[in-house]
């Protein structure tokens, strides 16, 4: 029998880990590296969230909150942005991701090291919901990451596909690819190399603000108004 | 003699600006004559704005200080890019060091600019980090929705992510636009020209009923002033025990609505009597449904 | 998009009643209209982006028009275009000046 891809990659993260795979494609358990406990929650093979994950994902949350204070999370991204239907929107779908999204937040800001890792997929609102939320988001070799597919947003738009493609090439804010997403300070890094190398130094780096994705995309060159006008702002500039 | 109404829906943003702020309070930072545009439309042969689609400053609320942002529906849909998304979070942050009675955020807007996708997106996930910093600190966020584009995309988690929402029955809050969900899932599960399944989903009404916006207010700059202004300097503080309530409040919601598939079934299930006419009652009879706002917001 | 630059003699006489005014949005069909006072020695300074190409020309004698109309001087004008139709050009021009002076020739 083949492992399901997200358990070879807790494989390779992890001395040993007791990970269980839930509904709606949510895992949840524990890994140990070093000897020291990681809380694992995340989604797999693509995952759509939409109210139950989201649900789930943020209990998971709440139980290391309350039951292991201070210890490291990392959030397994990989999902295909929100779901898309009608029992979604009726149930408030922005709400319930918004829960799960200041659920992490808190956990960042009450000690526990919150680090993500895409794995497979991220798209749009589902890489909102869960990526964005941790001190520290890295993608794996091969991952990808999108707001919208070329297509749709070719006609979203109104710019020819041609056209678009094009302006992939120079546009880092444009461009699906995790590559585009790390150069404007979305992503802090691709683990290259030796995943569980990545995943030890991502626990104990740290950064010297509360949201440090301005500055690194400002440092690499792919982002480069949005620490300026927003410093800018904060001072009252023009007032 | 009533007062004249001026309607929050078709009015710009700074003519909302106008009319919730006291007169002649409004300071903008980082005004249209810094033109601070877009660096990624000219590229994409799309005019740019001299504000970005979105005027932030300080102003007054019945005399008490707020800071403020007000997004441009007219502009690319109030559509969020860098320039625009670093106002709302610079905005944001400036709350940390003056400490405001309140930071309104005047949202009307489809999410991100697809123009410049992926700072977009970053950005409103920066700027709802933003919110949450300034809620740890203890400044009341309030975010107001009732204009043309509604608030959809990742900014409509960033409403959520506020303390207070203020609605008005013209205002739609959802993740998804009706038109993506019928391009992707089909008319049959999203018929986005039923104007009236899109108010009975995503509409104030449905998401006052639902709890998830706090105040439905007509559609009148005047009425959206009242309700913020009850909501200024009254932050939820976000603990754990908040954070457990909010996660057995959310379970119970899909506990109990299980299986409906209408903003009607789940009016029913709530208790509402003829729940077929909530799309018609007037804005008080609506709300003799409900707790008042002040009730509610306790 | 098209940029456009005029530099065109001034009018002396309108005390303005704010340093800049902005009219408009930039969407389909419209256009902002941003007036600032500067130190032109009388003169007016105009920049106009356009989605629309190939009317250097008529925006000339528009705002031409416009400025000897109201009498502006000292005055930077600039504009952001998304396509405006001649009717809604004049119109925020003239709620633009009309704003700016006060609606006080």
């Amino acid at each position: 029998m083949i492992a399901h891809p997200t358990d070879r990659l807790l494989d390779a993260l992890f001395e040993r880990h007791d990970v269980r795979h839930e509904d709606n494609m949510v895992i949840a358990g524990e890994g140990w590296l070093d000897g020291r406990a990681v809380a694992v929650i995340g989604t797999t093979d693509r995952a759509f969230i939409g109210v139950e994950t989201a649900l789930a994902l943020a209990d998971h949350v709440l139980a290391v909150l309350r039951d292991h204070p201070g210890r490291p999370i990392l959030l397994i991204v990989d999902n295909g942005g929100q779901r898309l239907s009608r029992w979604d929107e009726l149930m408030g779908n922005n709400g319930v991701i918004a829960h799960l999204t200041t659920c992490l937040d808190f956990a960042r800001r009450n000690g526990h090291r919150v680090v993500g890792v895409v794995h497979g997929l991220a798209v749009s609102g589902g890489f909102m919901a869960t990526g964005m939320a941790t001190a520290a988001c890295h993608a794996l070799p091969g991952a990808e990451l999108r707001v919208m597919v070329p297509d749709a947003m070719a006609r979203i738009t109104r710019i020819p596909l041609d056209r678009l493609m094009a302006l992939f090439e120079t546009q880092p804010v444009l461009a699906p690819g995790a590559e585009n997403f790390v150069r404007i300070g979305g992503l802090h890094g691709v683990w290259e190399g030796d995943p569980r190398e990545g995943l030890r130094a991502a626990l104990d780096a740290t950064d010297p603000e509360d949201d440090p994705r301005r500055r690194l995309g400002a440092e690499r060159g792919g982002r480069g108004r949005a620490a300026d006008v927003a410093a800018l702002v904060r001072a009252g500039a023009g007032a | 003699m009533r007062p004249a109404r001026h309607s929050y829906y078709e009015a710009t943003a700074r003519r909302r600006l106008a009319g919730l702020l006291d007169e002649g309070s409004f300071r903008e930072y980082c005004p249209p004559t810094m033109r601070l545009t877009s660096p990624h439309l000219p590229a994409l042969g799309v005019p740019v704005a001299f504000d970005d689609g979105v005027a932030v400053g300080e102003g007054r609320v019945q005399g008490r200080p707020v800071l403020v942002a007000a997004q441009e529906g007219g502009f690319m849909g109030g559509a969020v890019g860098e320039v625009h998304g670093a106002k709302i979070t610079g905005l944001l942050e400036r709350a940390l060091d003056v400490r405001p009675d309140g930071v309104v955020l005047l949202l009307d807007t489809g999410g991100v600019r697809l123009h410049e996708a992926n700072a977009g997106l970053i950005a409103m996930g920066e700027i709802q980090r933003a919110v949450l910093a300034v809620r740890h600190a203890g400044v009341s966020v309030i975010a107001a929705i009732g204009g043309r584009n509604g608030c959809y995309g990742g900014m409509s988690m960033v409403a959520r992510s506020c303390d207070r929402i203020v609605m008005s029955e013209e205002g739609r809050l959802s993740i998804s636009g009706p038109e993506v969900i019928e391009t992707v899932e089909g008319i049959e599960e999203f018929d986005s020209q039923d104007r009236a399944l899109v108010w009975r989903t995503m509409g104030g009404k449905h998401r006052r009923l639902l709890g998830e916006a706090d105040a439905l207010v007509p559609d009148d700059i005047g009425a959206f002033r009242t309700a913020i202004a009850g909501f200024l300097d009254r932050p939820r503080p976000i603990t754990l025990d908040a954070l457990m309530a909010e996660q057995a409040r959310l379970a119970a919601r899909l506990e109990r609505f299980a299986g409906c598939r209408d903003g009607v079934e789940v009016w029913e299930r709530l208790g509402v009597a003829e729940p077929k006419r909530v799309p018609d009652l007037g804005i008080d009879a609506f709300n003799a449904l409900l707790p008042s706002p002040a009730e509610a917001a306790e | 998009m098209e940029h456009l630059e005029f530099d065109i003699a001034g009018w002396a006489g309108v005390n303005p009643a704010r340093d800049h005014v902005l009219v408009g949005v930039v969407g389909s069909g419209n256009l902002e209209v941003m007036i600032e006072r500067a130190e032109l020695a009388g003169r007016c300074a105009v920049a106009i982006d356009t989605s629309i190409h190939g009317f250097a020309p008529t925006w000339r004698r528009v705002v031409e028009d416009f400025l000897a109309r109201h009498r502006l001087g000292d005055v930077r004008v600039s504009i952001n275009d998304g396509g405006a139709t001649p009717a809604v050009v004049g119109l925020r021009l003239d709620q633009a000046a009309a704003e700016y002076t006060g609606g006080v020739r």
